[in-house]
C-alpha cells in the first residue's frame, strides 16, 4: 500500500474532541461551552499593527528566532513572573506555543525516552511525545488534590526514572493552578531525579487567585527547564499562531536548529501584532481577565447551586465539575437534550473520567442560559 | 480592587444583571450586593441605570445636537450657577464644563431639528450670561457609552476545540 502512515502516527488515535465537534456542528441551537479559545478578538491596536505591517509590505521571513524587537519585548514582559532571559540567545519565537512544545520534544527526547505527562491535560502532549519517538508516562492527578501534581504522584507513577516532564499549569482542561510551594515540591523532585521540564505556561496571565509561579524560577531549575508561552490565550490571538520558548542558550540554540529547518520563522504579520500587543495592550488583557474571572465565579457558584461537585478552578478559562458517572454519556445526552456542548473529561486522559470540561470563554448571557439548561438536565436525571 | 470598585466596573459593562447574578460573578452574596448598591445610590455615586440605545434603529424621529456655549461670568454668577439653570431643562441630556475655545458642552435632544433650534434660541441663548451658542446637529452615531454600533461580530470559532 502507498502512503502508509508510520507506526507512531498509525497508533495515535484521532482526538476525542473531534466527535463532539461533529455532534455540535449538526445543530444550530447549540450553546457551546466546549471552546478552547477566548471569545474576544485580538486587541484592536495589535490588529492595526498587523494591518500596517502588511500595508508597508512587511511580508518576508524574519530572523529564525523571530524579530529581535519582539524578543526584547518578550524578555521585558516575562519579568513579571520572575524570568530573566536574554533576547539574543535565550528566546525563540515560534508558530504558536504548539510548535514550541513540538520543538522541545523533538529536540530533547531520544528514542525510547520516558516523558512524564500529568493527567488530565491538554490533548497534544502524549501524541507529541510519541511523534518524537518517546514514551509518554501518564501521571494521574485528581479532584481530591485539586488536580495539582505532587512528588508522591510522580514517584508512584514511576516518574523518578523519567527523562522529562511536561508541566501545564494553569491547566487545560481543569483550570487548576499550582502555588509556589507545590511548584517547589515538583521542582525538587525534578532536580533530585535529573528530569528536564517542558513548562507550558500559555495560561499564565489568566491566573485569578494568587500569582502564577513558574517552575523555571525555582532553585536549580532554570538550566533544566524550557518555558513555553504565547499570545493565543492572553491576547486572544489564537489564529495568528504565535508563541515562544525560553531557556538556556544551548537549549534554545538546539531548538532553533529544528525550527530553522522545519519552520524557518514564525509568521511575520503575527510578530508585528505581538510587538504592539506587548507594548500597548496590557489594559485589554486585564479587561479580558476580569471578564473571565467574573464568569469563573459565576459558573462555580451555579455548579454549587445545582449540586454538581466542582473544585475551585483558579486559572485558564475552564471549570472541571464532576458529573457523577459516565462523562461521555453525560456530554452526549446534554448536547442532545439541552443543546449545550461540553467536552467529556476523559478526552484529556483517564484521570479526567467522570468530569466535564466547561469553557467559560463565552458571553455572560449565553453562559447564563447554558447553566440554566444544565441545571434542568441535572434535575431531570 | 475593592468590592465597591468591582461592582461599579461590572455595572458599567452591564447594568441589567440581577442582584443574584452580580453576587455570583463577584463571589459574594446577594445581600452584600444589595447593601453596596444602596450605599452607591445614596452617596450619589450611581446616578441611574440606562440602556444604550441606537435610536437610528427605531421609528423615533429623535434629533440630537451638541451645543457649544460661551458665557461671561460676573461677581455674583459662576459656572455652577449657570450650569444649574441649564441643567433643569429636560431637553438638555448632558452638560459639561470643558477646557478650550468654549465653556460648556451640552447635548440637546428634541423631536425635530426645528424643535432643537428653537429650544436653543428661545431657552438657552437668552440666559443673560451666555454670550454665544454654536449648534452641531448629530448626523450619525457610531459609538456610544463605550459600545460600538458597527456590525456585531459573529462568533466564527469552532464550536468545540481543544
Amino acid at each position: 500500500m502507498t502512503l502508509q502512515p508510520n507506526d507512531r502516527v498509525a497508533d495515535t488515535p484521532e482526538s476525542g474532541i473531534r466527535k463532539f465537534f461533529e455532534l455540535a456542528e449538526e445543530r444550530d441551537d447549540v450553546i457551546s461551552l466546549g471552546v478552547g479559545e477566548p471569545d474576544f478578538s485580538a486587541p484592536w491596536a495589535a490588529r492595526t499593527a498587523a494591518i500596517h505591517s502588511l500595508e508597508a509590505g512587511k511580508t518576508s521571513y524574519t530572523a529564525n528566532r523571530g524579530k529581535l524587537e519582539l524578543r526584547r519585548e518578550i524578555a521585558d514582559h516575562v519579568e513579571q513572573w520572575g524570568h530573566q532571559y536574554d533576547p539574543d540567545s535565550e528566546i525563540l519565537v515560534t508558530t504558536g506555543a504548539s510548535e514550541a512544545v513540538d520543538l522541545a520534544l523533538r529536540t530533547f527526547v531520544d528514542p525510547g525516552d520516558r516523558v512524564a505527562v500529568h493527567q488530565p491535560t491538554y490533548i497534544s502532549y502524549k501524541p507529541g511525545v510519541r511523534f518524537a519517538g518517546g514514551e509518554p508516562l501518564p501521571v494521574p492527578t485528581g479532584a481530591d488534590n485539586d488536580f495539582v501534581l505532587t512528588p508522591e504522584a510522580l514517584r508512584e507513577a514511576g516518574a523518578a526514572d523519567a527523562d522529562a516532564l511536561i508541566l501545564c499549569y494553569p491547566n487545560n482542561p481543569t483550570g487548576a493552578v499550582m502555588d509556589a510551594e507545590e511548584i517547589a515540591a515538583v521542582a525538587e523532585f525534578c532536580v533530585d531525579n535529573e528530569i528536564d521540564v517542558i513548562a507550558d505556561e500559555i495560561y499564565a496571565a489568566l491566573t485569578y487567585d494568587g500569582e502564577h509561579t513558574s517552575i523555571a524560577t525555582m532553585p536549580n531549575m532554570r538550566e533544566r527547564t524550557v518555558v513555553i508561552n504565547g499570545f493565543s490565550k492572553a491576547y486572544a490571538m489564537t489564529g495568528l499562531r504565535l508563541g515562544y520558548a525560553m531557556g538556556p542558550p544551548d537549549a534554545i540554540e538546539a531548538m532553533n536548529r529544528v525550527h530553522q529547518y522545519t519552520m524557518l520563522s514564525a509568521p511575520t504579520t503575527a510578530q508585528y501584532a505581538a510587538i504592539e500587543a506587548l507594548r500597548s495592550c496590557e489594559e485589554s488583557v486585564d479587561e479580558m481577565a476580569t471578564a473571565f474571572n467574573r464568569r469563573r465565579r459565576f459558573v462555580l457558584s451555579r455548579f454549587e447551586e445545582m449540586g454538581l461537585d466542582c473544585f475551585t478552578a483558579k486559572g485558564a478559562f475552564y471549570a472541571f465539575p464532576a458529573c457523577g458517572g459516565d462523562d461521555e454519556a453525560f456530554a452526549e445526552n446534554l448536547l442532545e437534550q439541552e443543546g449545550v456542548a461540553v467536552v467529556p473529561g476523559s478526552v484529556f486522559g483517564p484521570g479526567g473520567a467522570g468530569h466535564l470540561r466547561i469553557s467559560y470563554a463565552t458571553g455572560m448571557r449565553e453562559l447564563k442560559t447554558a447553566m440554566n439548561r444544565i441545571e434542568v438536565f441535572v434535575g431531570d436525571r | 480592587m475593592d468590592e465597591k470598585q468591582e461592582l461599579l466596573s461590572l455595572l458599567s459593562t452591564d447594568a441589567r444583571e440581577d442582584v443574584d447574578d452580580i453576587a455570583r460573578q463577584l463571589g459574594t452574596d446577594p445581600e452584600t450586593v444589595e447593601g453596596l448598591l444602596d450605599e452607591l445610590e445614596s452617596e450619589g455615586t450611581v446616578r441611574g441605570y440606562q440602556a444604550v440605545i441606537d435610536w437610528d434603529n427605531t421609528d423615533s424621529q429623535r434629533v440630537a445636537a451638541f451645543v457649544e456655549l460661551n458665557v461671561e461670568l460676573d461677581r455674583e454668577t459662576g459656572y455652577k450657577e449657570i450650569a444649574d439653570r441649564i441643567a433643569k431643562f429636560p431637553a438638555v441630556e448632558s452638560l459639561r464644563l470643558v477646557s478650550g475655545d468654549y465653556d460648556f458642552a451640552i447635548e440637546v435632544t428634541g423631536e425635530s431639528m426645528q424643535a432643537v433650534s428653537q429650544f436653543v434660541s428661545e431657552q438657552i441663548a437668552p440666559i443673560p450670561e451666555i454670550t454665544q451658542t454654536v449648534t452641531h446637529f448629530i448626523m450619525e452615531t457610531y459609538k456610544e457609552a463605550g459600545i460600538d454600533f458597527g456590525d456585531r461580530d459573529d462568533d466564527d470559532r469552532l464550536s468545540v476545540s481543544p
